[in-house]
């Protein structure tokens, strides 16, 4: 599992946790979740374009995660964000499927793009992985104190003069980013997990925004680095173990919450014992 | 509680806020008419008026989010610039997730540079603003509480230091006290009376019930049907203005220090009444929502 050929995968997965977990605070934070399941859609059809014409697939992805991510922003202007989003996808899945019916390698490379692969990823991919990570996480850093005003408060962002469409657009091009780098490791229809189970449930264990952020992140990679040993061990898909894994951290932090949440009124505790002497 | 303003003009008279025939009409209705008021520095004045009078729209126009297609807005004498720090807002109804992983330090610290770029990296001098604000509104018990799990008195607090930590001259607050219990009504409305009378904040608030600011108001704004008299409490809730405002027979009752205002008589059935409100301009309404 650590022989040579593993190296760059559990280069990239790690990469991919920690910008997964940084952008995934505020797609939770936002309620982007589907907006964060649409792009990496997206994205599908432009590596299974990029496949055909012979071009790289992570230039193929990025591509078409822009395009999706301006999709959704521009359409949402004028209407329903959700209907924006789901047009969006399936506008993206129907050129998808084209792209792929004129491909010969049909079956492994849809399934690879859709579930992801452990074994895929090649050392050409490490550079540009790490080119797009550290765009998205600088972009987040520079645009940090903006997305959390606007995700909390869009109304009151928007009268102190702040434009709240732009931002919401910056947002969806750092979704788009991540989208590129992420998906050949986890595969499209599993990205979004690594995006909203770890934050999700960093979410119920601290009140603090930084934090917050640093405990996604460390689950995020915990989540990769189990998903990729068991994945190894049992040649399961890493997609799944991936996405149990966030679900299972999710449940873990809701029921601590629950469990903070009883002890958390000492002053009714006291008062049920002061009604039972 | 320290100095909330930035030094006040020298002239305490100049309006903070004066708004002069603002007309706005939206799709071929006319949702404001003829508009005109103002706020002295460490005014309070109650924007009063029932849901879908237009208080709201005369907020958005104050802050800049809606062009009116007649008159202006003035604050501190000038027009109002994209981004100004004298005005503070607090808008209606504010829904926080209760989960968000947000403290009510973080969500006060916002209010001082959350419209910039980049990471505010955390600093004695700004933990103590922030701390100062906290206390200024009474709410340093729950400030690394979790805000979305607050109460309602309690989160309107906190967004009363959001909005007053850039120390504005102008506080704007959109009905600050729906959804509140009668004890944090009260607790509200004296917390923004203090910041009015001591710091020389001009406030301005709106609400669709009188009573509640009745005892801290300076003066009223009565809005219907887009159309508003301003003045003191005794000058404008008067059977005879509150009647011509709403172009329908209104009673103004006083009763212990309140004040109720009621539909009257349909004018219809009052012959002279019905000849009185024909020489207004408002339209006669059956409706009388107060």
């Amino acid at each position: 599992m650590f022989a040579g050929f593993m190296i760059n995968t559990w280069i990239v997965a790690s990469i991919v946790a920690i910008v997964a977990g940084v952008v995934g605070f505020f797609v939770v934070l936002r309620g982007s979740s589907f907006a964060a399941h649409a792009i990496p859609n997206a994205s599908f059809a432009g590596a299974a374009g990029a496949n055909l014409v012979g071009a790289s697939s992570i230039g193929g992805l990025l591509v078409f995660a822009v395009a999706g991510a301006l999709g959704i922003a521009l359409l949402s202007k004028r209407g329903r964000r959700d209907v924006a989003t789901a047009l969006a996808i399936v506008l993206m899945l129907a050129l998808g499927a084209l792209f792929l019916s004129f491909s010969t390698e049909y079956a492994a490379e849809t399934y690879s793009l859709l579930f992801g692969e452990v074994l895929g990823v090649s050392s050409s991919e490490l550079a540009p992985t790490v080119v797009l990570a550290l765009l998205a996480v600088a972009a987040v850093a520079t645009f940090w104190r903006l997305l959390l005003l606007t995700s909390v408060m869009p109304e009151l962002a928007e009268a102190r003069g702040v434009h709240i469409y732009r931002v919401e657009l910056v947002f969806l091009l750092i979704v788009a980013l991540v989208t590129s780098l992420s998906v050949p490791v986890v595969g499209a229809l599993l990205m979004f997990s690594l995006m909203i189970g770890p934050p999700a449930a960093a979410r119920s264990f601290t009140t603090n925004p930084f934090v917050a952020v640093v405990l996604a992140v460390s689950l995020a990679l915990t989540t990769v680095w189990i998903a990729i040993a068991v994945s190894y061990m049992t040649t399961w898909p890493i997609g799944f173990f991936v996405g149990v894994l966030g679900a299972a951290f999710f449940l873990t932090g809701r029921a601590f919450a629950a469990w903070r949440g009883n002890r958390a009124h000492p002053r009714a505790a006291r008062h049920s014992q002061v009604v039972a002497a | 509680m320290a100095d909330l303003t930035e030094s006040t003009s020298a002239d305490s008279r100049t309006p903070i806020l004066e708004l002069d025939g603002i007309g706005v009409w939206l799709s071929g209705r006319e949702i404001l008419h003829d508009v005109k008021f103002e706020v002295r520095p460490g005014e309070l004045v109650g924007l009063i008026g029932s849901n879908g009078a237009g208080k709201t729209t005369i907020f958005r126009v104050i802050l800049g989010l809606l062009t009116p297609s007649s008159g202006r807005v003035l604050i501190v004498g000038g027009p109002r610039p994209r981004r100004n720090r004298s005005v503070g807002y607090v808008p209606q109804k504010i829904a926080l997730d209760p989960d968000m992983p947000l403290r009510s330090r973080d969500l006060v610290a916002l209010g001082l540079d959350g419209h910039k770029l980049g990471v505010s990296l955390p600093s004695r001098r700004r933990r103590e603003m922030v701390d100062e604000m906290l206390h200024a509104v009474d709410a340093m018990p729950f400030a690394n509480a979790r805000v979305g799990s607050l109460s309602g008195g309690e989160q309107q607090r906190v967004m009363i230091a959001h909005a007053l930590i850039s120390r504005p001259k102008l506080l704007l607050l959109d009905e600050p006290l729906a959804n509140l219990d009668l004890r944090s009504e009260q607790e509200v409305v004296e917390l923004l009376a203090e910041i009015a009378k001591e710091h020389g904040v001009a406030v301005l608030i709106s609400a669709h019930d009188l009573n509640p600011v009745l005892p801290v108001v300076d003066r009223v704004v009565y809005v219907a049907h887009g159309h508003v008299a301003s003045g003191t409490t005794d000058e404008v809730v008067t059977t005879d203005v509150l009647s011509q405002l709403y172009g329908h027979n209104v009673d103004v009752i006083r009763l212990h220090g309140r004040i109720l205002v009621v539909a009257g008589p349909s004018p219809r059935a009052d012959p002279a009444l019905m000849e009185q409100l024909g020489r207004l301009s408002n339209p006669v309404d059956d409706t009388v929502a107060v």
